[in-house]
């Protein structure tokens, strides 16, 4: 049987989805970032650079660069391109109101860090109504 | 989170749907962040229904013959609701920061027909709900200087960090949808730099070196940011006091390398009056010297350019004060740019009607550059044809100049940024 792991945390956005995990330890820019057209990290300094998150759990440290993050992420939702959920642990207003508008659920502030607990390709269950984040782990 | 009765009756829809929607989106808001209540604001600064490139594909086709529905694209982009809301006036003093593309002269930008309507059809909704479309990065340029401790709701990281540090309002860098929601109710989260305990520093850098241009507190500015990241450095042994213009190169760059939203420094910001003040029993996590070496460190940062042959030169990132418009002006005046060259120059539109009235704006046209506002070459994704490299005098624009517009990319002071336009060769570097 694989191994599980049970994380606890607050609530940001309320919501329960399940995907497999894409797990980052730096910081995600939106703005110039990302594209919303396709999910995929596109900073040519970044370790996903060419990586898309689409119906991903996104785990990574928090949200960075321009004010327009919530307006990218709300643009890559209406293009389909959400990921499925998200887990981070430096709260910024940008990354507060981009889960907002991503409208995916979303914890935050967990009892150990979800970067180093999960690993890109686990299963992760979050429960952002409660703040619980449920992880199969694929080895 | 806490609300008060009046809150509580606005969510409850006593004001209509438009307002209930925007007090929800509000408390979302705030509860995501941990904010334990909504703080009033009469000070609203954000960007304003999509015509920016990327977000003019999401809006919503206008039927044949029909006017553009600016209440559902406000609802949709705005305020994140999936049903169309009757947007009523808004209720506190709201500024619209930059837009996309210059009022007068999209044509020189080679802005779209589509483009122009979008614009047009914005802007008039702006007019009709009572957003002031001043359409500047520099809001505080123009007249809007909050007051010492006023609560705000702006976004803009460079205006943010001005307004923070430099004049002592209080704001967090708010989104489109938070500043929208603002505008309508009034309230913004309580949480992060509206309260004592985040504006309290953090590093303290101790400055070694004579800073003394615009440039130098740019690249400061920049090195700094990418140290601290998004905390709040104190800056000692200032010696030179600066100014606005200063400040506000200084602030742009340190909030586009590392999302620093405050800054003090001793004896020139108003909180801190001494070093003990601004970091007001706070630990003082690092401690760095800023001296020539990290000056130098700063400037190869941005040595990513190759070619000298400068077809575009850009300055007023952030838009330019009145006083930058006329040192480019005295720099042009009675020089012809090289035939290879184009030099743009952005400056809110107020300070635009100053430098018509003035003669700037004739000295800077009869050299062949231009004086532009309401717009902005990384933003609006607005340059001449055929640019590959660029030079700029700003650390901000040129760190989005390569991401954005992928041209090579020089920095210098405005005096080499004008001499490149006249000879079209790059000579400047850091003196």
């Amino acid at each position: 049987m694989s191994r599980k792991t049970i994380l606890k945390g607050r609530s940001v956005v309320d919501g329960v989805a399940e995907a497999e995990a894409l797990v980052t330890s730096q910081a995600i820019s939106g703005f110039g970032g990302t594209d919303s057209k396709t999910g995929m990290i596109i900073e040519v300094r970044h370790e996903l650079c060419g990586k898309s998150f689409k119906d991903k759990v996104l785990v990574f440290p928090g949200a960075k660069g321009s004010s327009g993050w919530a307006s990218h992420f709300q643009s890559a939702r209406l293009a389909g391109n959400a990921p499925a959920a998200m887990i981070f642990n430096i709260m910024t207003t940008k990354m507060a109101l981009g889960a907002v508008v991503t409208r995916v659920p979303a914890v935050t502030d967990l009892d150990q860090n979800p970067i180093e607990i999960i690993k890109t390709g686990d299963w992760v269950k979050v429960d952002g109504t409660n703040g619980i984040v449920e992880i199969t782990h694929k080895d | 989170m806490q609300l008060t009765d009046n809150e509580k009756a606005v969510l409850d829809g006593s004001e209509g749907a438009a307002r209930a929607h925007a007090m929800d989106l509000l408390v979302r808001y705030g509860k995501a962040l941990g904010a334990e209540k909504l703080v009033d604001t009469n000070n609203v600064c954000g960007g304003f229904v999509g015509a920016l490139p990327g977000r003019r594909d999401l809006l919503p086709k206008v039927p044949e013959g029909e006017e553009r529905d600016m209440d559902q694209v406000y609802s949709l982009l705005n305020l994140d609701s999936d049903v169309r809301l009757d947007i009523p006036p808004v209720k506190a003093m709201t500024y619209r920061l930059i837009d996309a593309m210059d009022h007068d002269q999209y044509k020189v930008q080679r802005v779209t027909d589509e483009t122009i309507q979008i614009v047009k059809d914005v802007n008039k909704f702006c007019g009709k709900v009572g957003i002031n479309a001043c359409n500047t990065c520099t809001p505080y340029q123009i007249g809007n200087v909050p007051v010492y401790g006023e609560h705000c709701a702006w976004m803009e990281s460079s205006a943010v960090i001005y307004i923070n540090s430099v004049v002592g309002a209080r704001t967090n860098v708010e989104g489109a949808h938070s500043a929208s929601a603002a505008a309508l109710v009034g309230k913004i989260p309580y949480w992060g730099y509206h309260t004592d305990e985040h504006r309290r520093g953090t590093h303290r850098i101790d400055v070694d070196y004579e800073i003394e241009s615009m440039l130098d507190w740019g690249l400061m500015g920049y090195w700094i940011g990418e140290k601290v990241k998004h905390y709040v450095p104190v800056l000692t042994g200032i010696k030179a006091p600066p100014n606005p213009n200063k400040l506000k190169h200084f602030g742009a760059a340190a909030a586009s390398s590392g999302g620093v939203e405050m800054y003090h420094i001793e004896g020139v910001t108003p909180e801190a009056r001494t070093l003990d003040d601004a970091f007001r029993g706070n630990e003082v996590r690092d401690v760095m010297k800023f001296g020539r070496k990290e000056l130098e460190e700063a400037y190869g940062y941005f040595s990513t350019a190759k070619s000298r042959d400068v077809d575009f030169i850009v300055l007023g990132c952030p838009h330019a004060s009145l006083e930058q418009v006329k040192l480019v002006a005295e720099l042009l005046d009675g020089k012809k740019l090289s035939v290879n060259t184009n030099l743009w120059i952005f400056t809110p539109k107020a300070l635009k009607s100053m430098a018509d009235r003035i003669g700037y704006t004739e000295k800077i046209e009869k050299a062949g550059a231009y004086l532009m506002s309401d717009s902005c070459s990384a933003l609006s994704k607005v340059y001449p044809e055929g640019v590959k490299v660029a030079a700029t005098d700003s650390a901000k624009q040129a760190h989005y100049l390569p991401a954005i517009l992928k041209f090579e990319t020089w920095l210098g002071s405005t005096e080499q940024c004008v001499n490149a336009a006249i000879t079209g060769r790059w000579s400047g570097g850091l003196s």
